[in-house]
């Protein structure tokens, strides 16, 4: 039942070939038997999902059930989910509870989908490899020796090992797609404003934007048009109309024009991964569509910017974290200053509080200026960059990370070669645009991700793209054979 | 490179409590950090209009009416300290 996807599944669901609590209780039995070996759960919410499948069957047998009702989903921990748990991958909010639900979670409950747990993640969503996390890194289902990805390592891993059939992310510079690459499943960060923020734990609020990982992009496409839309409660959430993004799926890619900008396929790329990558652009040739050859002259930087730009407004987003009225307090606390620097500094991980530092340091008096007005500047001209080329191409494709996933402990040491690893995925939230990762291969026994980036608002076009590839190719239905 | 006065004042400004041995590591991963973002300089960017957000978005308004209900008592169910519905801290006056 695993091996389903979202569509197979919602019509066994309708044709009476399984009920919804069945289904619910296979992912959880597989949950209790593979998940101790990737870690990638922080809660199992086995009884709350339980209920939740049975309300779904009496949908079910009184025919009022909408598509995605009684199939099970995965939240990541970065999202308020109402009496559950939500810690954001952190000892700030281990013991935190959360009073009521964000609206992407209210979204799925109201179609009916199942709640089976939060996965883990790096802390407050800073991290590329899910090593950051209180809780323990996540395993990569493909190779156990080697990270998922991060910071939705969690999500990315379940999915892959088939313990969730899809699982919600965050994207914030490369947070879902990049561990949908590492892990050979399917990724989607809609447009900036596309889905509500609301709930949704805020690291960088000018590029945090929270979206899917699936097998499939068909399934992508049914949820996204589950999580997509306005949401007054969240003030960047953008009043744009909701395409229907399961209708555009079958459109034939005949003429459609694929932007390869050169500075992402020079020197760093990995040879196995620009192997898998040309490959995937061969098959696009044969579905019709013609390569061209463009430039994204200040590719080069996208990671000092955005190494400006997230840890400022994540020091700000982070300065609620304060033992007052939620999360982490410090034992006795002689003062006032004392319980603040010791719950901060007891409560937060290593590379959150670096980030923090980063982060007031370029906001602070003399600097911002030279730092933060400067990242703004060189971010519209790495926004333009963008514009330019959609005025000669439809989607842009390219790599989504410079190697497949590199092991556990690796990086661990220098953040900066760390930061790296997003180097095409960051360009991509800095100018706000859709950004879908698909698996088009390996590199040894470890996935290989393409991304496609798509105009604003260009989502049912992503999803089109992607479905395409999908319908010629079985990259997207392998499962490592130990979770087969 | 950041020396050690600048850290824990940057640790002080951000409320983090560090250890004293902990304060090398910071000094070397701070400034190693701060000479990726150095390559911002590489580039001329006078004239440019800083960009805050990616779609030019401009913030919301809304009528001043309240429409938000008292949820007071389901929001301090996380607090660690709390009495009469007030958050208690360490005393701040002296």
């Amino acid at each position: 039942m695993h091996k389903h996807t979202l569509s197979e599944m919602s019509r066994g669901l309708r044709s009476k070939a399984f009920s919804s609590e069945e289904l619910t209780r296979h992912f959880l039995t597989r949950i209790e038997r593979h998940d101790p070996q990737l870690n990638g759960y922080i809660t199992v919410t086995g009884e709350l999902a339980l209920e939740r499948a049975r309300e779904a069957d009496r949908q079910l047998r009184a025919g009022t059930a909408g598509a995605l009702c009684g199939i099970p989903l995965a939240q990541k921990d970065i999202f308020c989910t109402k009496g559950v748990k939500t810690s954001c991958g952190s000892h700030m909010l281990d013991n935190f509870i959360a009073p009521y639900d964000a609206t992407t979670v209210e979204r799925f409950n109201r179609a009916g989908m199942v709640l089976l747990g939060k996965t883990n993640m790096d802390e407050f969503a800073m991290g590329s490899s899910n090593e950051t996390s209180y809780y323990g890194a996540v395993k990569n289902p493909w190779d156990l020796a080697a990270v998922p990805g991060g910071s939705s390592g969690g999500s990315a891993s379940v999915v892959a090992a088939r313990l969730a059939p899809a699982a919600t992310g965050t994207d914030t510079g490369g947070s879902i797609r990049q561990p949908a690459a590492l892990c050979g499943v399917t990724g989607i960060k809609p447009t900036y404003g596309r889905v509500s923020r609301y709930g949704m734990i805020a690291f960088a609020s000018s590029l945090d934007q929270g979206g899917v990982m699936t097998a499939t992009a068909e399934d992508a496409a049914m949820l996204l048009a589950v999580m997509a839309g306005f949401d007054a409660r969240d003030s960047t959430s953008v009043d744009h109309p909701v395409a229907d993004y399961t209708a555009g799926l079958g459109n034939s890619l005949q003429g459609l024009k694929i932007g390869l900008p050169k500075e992402y396929m020079e020197a760093g790329l990995d040879a196995d991964t620009a192997k898998a990558v040309e490959a995937a652009l061969d098959e696009y040739r044969r579905l019709g569509a013609e390569v061209i050859e463009i430039s994204l002259p200040h590719t080069h930087l996208a990671v000092p910017v955005y190494y400006v730009v997230a840890p400022a407004e994540c020091s700000s987003n982070l300065s609620r974290y304060d033992g007052v009225r939620f999360g982490y307090r410090c034992e006795q606390p002689k003062d006032l200053l004392d319980m603040y620097m010791r719950s901060r500094g007891e409560g937060f991980g290593a590379e959150v509080k670096r980030r923090i530092m980063v982060g007031t340091y370029v906001l602070s008096a003399g600097y911002y200026d030279a730092y933060y007005l400067r990242a703004q500047k060189l971010r519209r001209l790495i926004k333009e960059d963008f514009v330019q080329a959609f005025q000669k191409v439809d989607v842009i494709m390219t790599p989504t990370a410079p190697t497949a996933a590199f092991n556990l402990g690796e990086k661990v040491d220098d953040p900066v070669t760390m930061y790296l690893s997003d180097v095409y995925t960051i360009p991509v939230n800095l100018a706000g645009l859709p950004g879908m990762s698909i698996p088009v291969g390996f590199a040894g026994s470890r996935p290989v991700g393409l991304q496609i980036i798509g105009d604003y608002f260009a989502e049912e076009r992503l999803l089109n793209v992607a479905h395409q590839y999908q319908q010629v190719t079985d990259w997207h239905r392998r499962i490592p054979e130990q979770f087969a | 490179m950041l020396d050690k006065t600048q850290v824990e004042r940057i640790a002080h400004l951000a409320r983090l409590a560090v250890d004293e041995q902990d304060i090398p590591g910071y000094m070397r991963d701070l400034s190693n950090i701060l000479a990726l973002v150095e390559q911002m300089n590489t580039v001329d960017s006078a004239g440019v209009v800083p960009m805050a957000h990616p779609l030019e978005g401009k913030q919301r308004l809304r009528k001043d009416q309240v429409t938000e209900v008292d949820e007071r008592e389901i929001l301090q169910t996380v607090a660690p300290r709390v009495e009469a519905g007030l958050y208690l801290v360490p005393k701040v006056i002296e």
